[in-house]
């Protein structure tokens, strides 16, 4: 990263990613609860792929450990599947950006079941298998709601010129 | 790579208890802020309420309240002296108990954690004395117990969660048994009891003080159903927990005896929320 490049916009990235926490612990009733997305993952994915330069695995990690803490899980276990997500989502980022919206919705659905893949796998190891399908579920409504989330971000990022 | 090996390192020393404490406590507090958000709606809702309901309204429940004030004052009267009895019979049989402990008055802050465990965030924290094992109950039974405190919120397990276990013993006969959470909020389970235990539907179930963490005497839950089956060295029995585990807002944090018993300037009364110490 040159330090020519000029960095705007930092506040912009912030405030989304502590919305995406929030809308991780905001009550919902027991039914919607099983369905509510990972919206923190969603968000960091969408600027690691827009962003890769500034955006790095570092980043995912600190929101994971936040996540970890705001919802009582093992301390790491968010930070570790953020940062595989984010890592691979910043090696493929050139090509995923010539997909369009609803392939790139397929990819974020695997990278969404991967980082639910480590959690579960830690779980699994701690002695506290999930035994439910519906687990996945989170995966797959995130994934449908990409285009907006891509959409919506993409519109923020050009009106307040983050790069 | 290196965060891979961070998470893993954070992981492990997590697991294996106590090393990280200070650091969870330390970023509890940099969350707080977000849960605190997160938590107003609900709040202010119910701030809403009281401020907004009618004088008849408050007039009525105030009437309400004190006619079952002085309904609990005069059982108290008659519990008082039981107590005064029970003290000094088990005095004469050289037998420690305490009937009373320090209580505490918490909110469960309107925050979803893991859907898949059964956990609630409170809002006090190591800040109140709260600290970790501490068992929490609300006005029918136990709840729970916390096992994370931060300095101003505190996360507690609940009876149902599928790593809980409680001791219990039937009110009946004083049979004793581990009430292990099943992952419903409505059903507990008790694997180790035999087929010819003399347990049936209908029993009530309280914590018998074993294992140390739980003060003996609080209901826990009722005998739903037993099945048993010849087949099977033991009988299966399901029961449901009497604390309201979904529905209340507010939590009772008991200070358990021992703890009291070991530092005797813990159990002076702290700060107005606390109620219920006893007068020597």
């Amino acid at each position: 990263m040159s330090t020519l490049v000029r960095h705007q916009g930092g506040g912009v990235i912030l405030l989304s990613l502590l919305i995406g926490l929030i809308l991780g612990i905001v009550p919902l009733p027991r039914v919607l609860e099983l369905y509510r997305p990972d919206w923190a993952l969603l968000i960091l994915l969408y600027w690691s792929l827009a962003l890769p330069q500034r955006i790095g695995v570092g980043i995912a990690w600190l929101t994971g450990l936040f996540q970890d803490v705001l919802t009582a899980t093992l301390l790491g276990q968010h930070a570790l599947a953020y940062a595989v997500a984010s890592y691979l989502i910043i090696n493929l980022h050139q090509r995923l950006r010539l997909h369009p919206l609803w392939q790139q919705s397929l990819s974020i659905l695997i990278l969404l079941m991967l980082a639910q893949l480590i959690i579960f796998w830690i779980n699994g190891i701690i002695g506290r298998p999930i035994q439910s399908w519906l687990y996945w579920l989170p995966s797959v409504v995130g994934a449908a709601l990409w285009p907006a989330v891509f959409v919506l971000l993409r519109g923020l990022r050009r009106a307040f010129h983050v790069s | 790579m290196v965060f891979v090996f961070a998470s893993i390192l954070l992981m492990t020393l997590d697991q294996r208890q106590q090393h990280l404490d200070s650091l969870r406590s330390a970023l509890s507090v940099v969350v707080f802020p977000i849960q605190w958000l997160v938590d107003q709606p609900a709040a202010s809702q119910d701030w809403f309420q009281e401020t907004l309901s009618s004088r008849r309204a408050l007039q009525e429940e105030n009437a309400r309240l004190r006619t079952e004030q002085l309904i609990l004052k005069a059982e108290l009267q008659k519990l008082e002296a039981l107590e005064a009895e029970n003290l000094r019979l088990r005095e004469l049989l050289d037998s420690s108990f305490k009937v009373r402990e320090r209580v505490l008055i918490a909110e469960i802050m309107a925050v979803d954690l893991d859907p898949y465990r059964h956990q609630i965030l409170l809002n006090k924290g190591s800040h109140d004395d709260l600290y970790t094992g501490q068992p929490l109950v609300d006005a029918n039974g136990v709840m729970g117990q916390v096992v994370q405190a931060g300095p101003f919120t505190a996360t507690a397990m609940l009876i149902t969660d599928p790593a809980h276990a409680v001791p219990v013993q039937v009110n009946r006969n004083g049979l004793r048994s581990i009430a292990l959470g099943t992952g419903s909020l409505t059903s507990l389970s008790l694997p180790y009891l035999p087929n010819n235990a003399d347990i049936r539907t209908g029993d009530l179930l309280i914590t018998s003080g074993l294992g140390g963490r739980f003060p003996p005497g609080y209901p826990v839950a009722e005998v739903q159903n037993v099945i048993r089956d010849p087949g099977e060295p033991f009988a299966q029995v399901f029961a449901r927990p009497l604390a309201e585990l979904n529905r209340s807002r507010e939590v009772l944090l008991v200070w358990s005896q021992d703890e009291a018993g070991m530092d005797p300037a813990a159990t002076e009364p702290a700060a107005d929320e606390t109620a219920g110490e006893p007068t020597p």
